[in-house]
């Protein structure tokens, strides 16, 4: 078998289990680097079929705050790409409730649809998880 | 157990590096597989070539480059962070590859633990 051919299989291989993966964003939007790079893994995961979700927390829940404006810093406002998850048939967005409340943040002051959980909620999310990557 | 580690941080500057190095050597003592280690966002930097570090010192590099030669461990940095810090095939140490992002999420589908090394 030729190397591509091979290559051929394994990535049909890959492609025919389906994993549960849990994206962990824990850091502010700007600052690092973390939440950018972060969601250029989660933009590749759509593409191989995975039930994938994503968890805000700590300062994480920033990264899906409205209104950014990143001028100043001079870096990319990368915050519509949060928008368009939903066309990669990214739904499951998580936000830990203790979280935005300890930041005085709301629901409604997010960019995208969420589901607000509790801590407690977000660890059995995370126990029933194959597959945590956390930024 | 076959196991893929995914490295976050820089060498030297942070202890993920070193923390998942002796994971490796742990889980291949045991017995284990380590099939794929994923160097991404400053964790590109553990596949310069150009790595010097005082004579007392690990060698962070080389001991990846030797753990791939010794246990046919696939050493894979991402192309993008890699381009970004100026990471290319030019400086690349023995047994490290560049590619895709994809292989990280492969190495998640494929194996059966994913362990994340970095802050």
């Amino acid at each position: 078998m030729t190397d591509v051919a091979e290559a051929a299989v394994l990535e049909r291989e890959a492609q025919s289990v389906v994993k549960k993966f849990m994206f962990v964003n824990r850091k502010a939007p700007h600052g690092t680097i973390y939440a950018l790079e972060g969601l250029e893994v989660v933009l590749i995961s759509a593409a191989f079929d995975q039930d994938v979700s994503l968890a805000f927390l700590d300062d994480g829940v920033y990264q899906l705050v409205k209104g950014q404006q990143t001028k100043g810093l001079e870096v990319k406002n990368f915050s519509p790409t949060y928008r368009a998850l939903e066309g990669y048939d990214i739904e499951k967005l998580y936000v830990e409730r203790e979280s935005l409340e300890a930041r005085g943040l709301r629901e409604d002051q997010l960019i995208v649809p969420v589901q607000v959980v509790s801590a407690r909620e977000m660890a059995r999310l995370m126990e029933e998880q194959d597959v945590l990557i956390g930024f | 157990m076959k196991f893929s580690l995914l490295i976050n941080e820089g060498p030297y500057n942070h202890q993920a590096a070193d923390s998942a190095y002796q994971f490796a050597r742990a889980a291949l003592a045991k017995g284990h597989e380590v099939k794929r280690i994923f160097f991404y966002h400053d964790g590109v930097h553990n596949a310069t070539r150009l790595t010097e570090p005082p004579q007392d010192d690990r060698h962070i590099v080389n001991r990846w480059s030797k753990l791939a030669a010794d246990h046919g461990v696939d050493l894979v940095v991402c192309v993008a962070a890699g381009l970004r810090r100026g990471l290319v095939e030019d400086n690349l140490a023995p047994g490290f590859r560049i590619s895709g992002l994809g292989q990280l999420v492969e190495a998640g589908i494929e194996s059966d633990r994913l362990v994340v090394f970095g802050d």
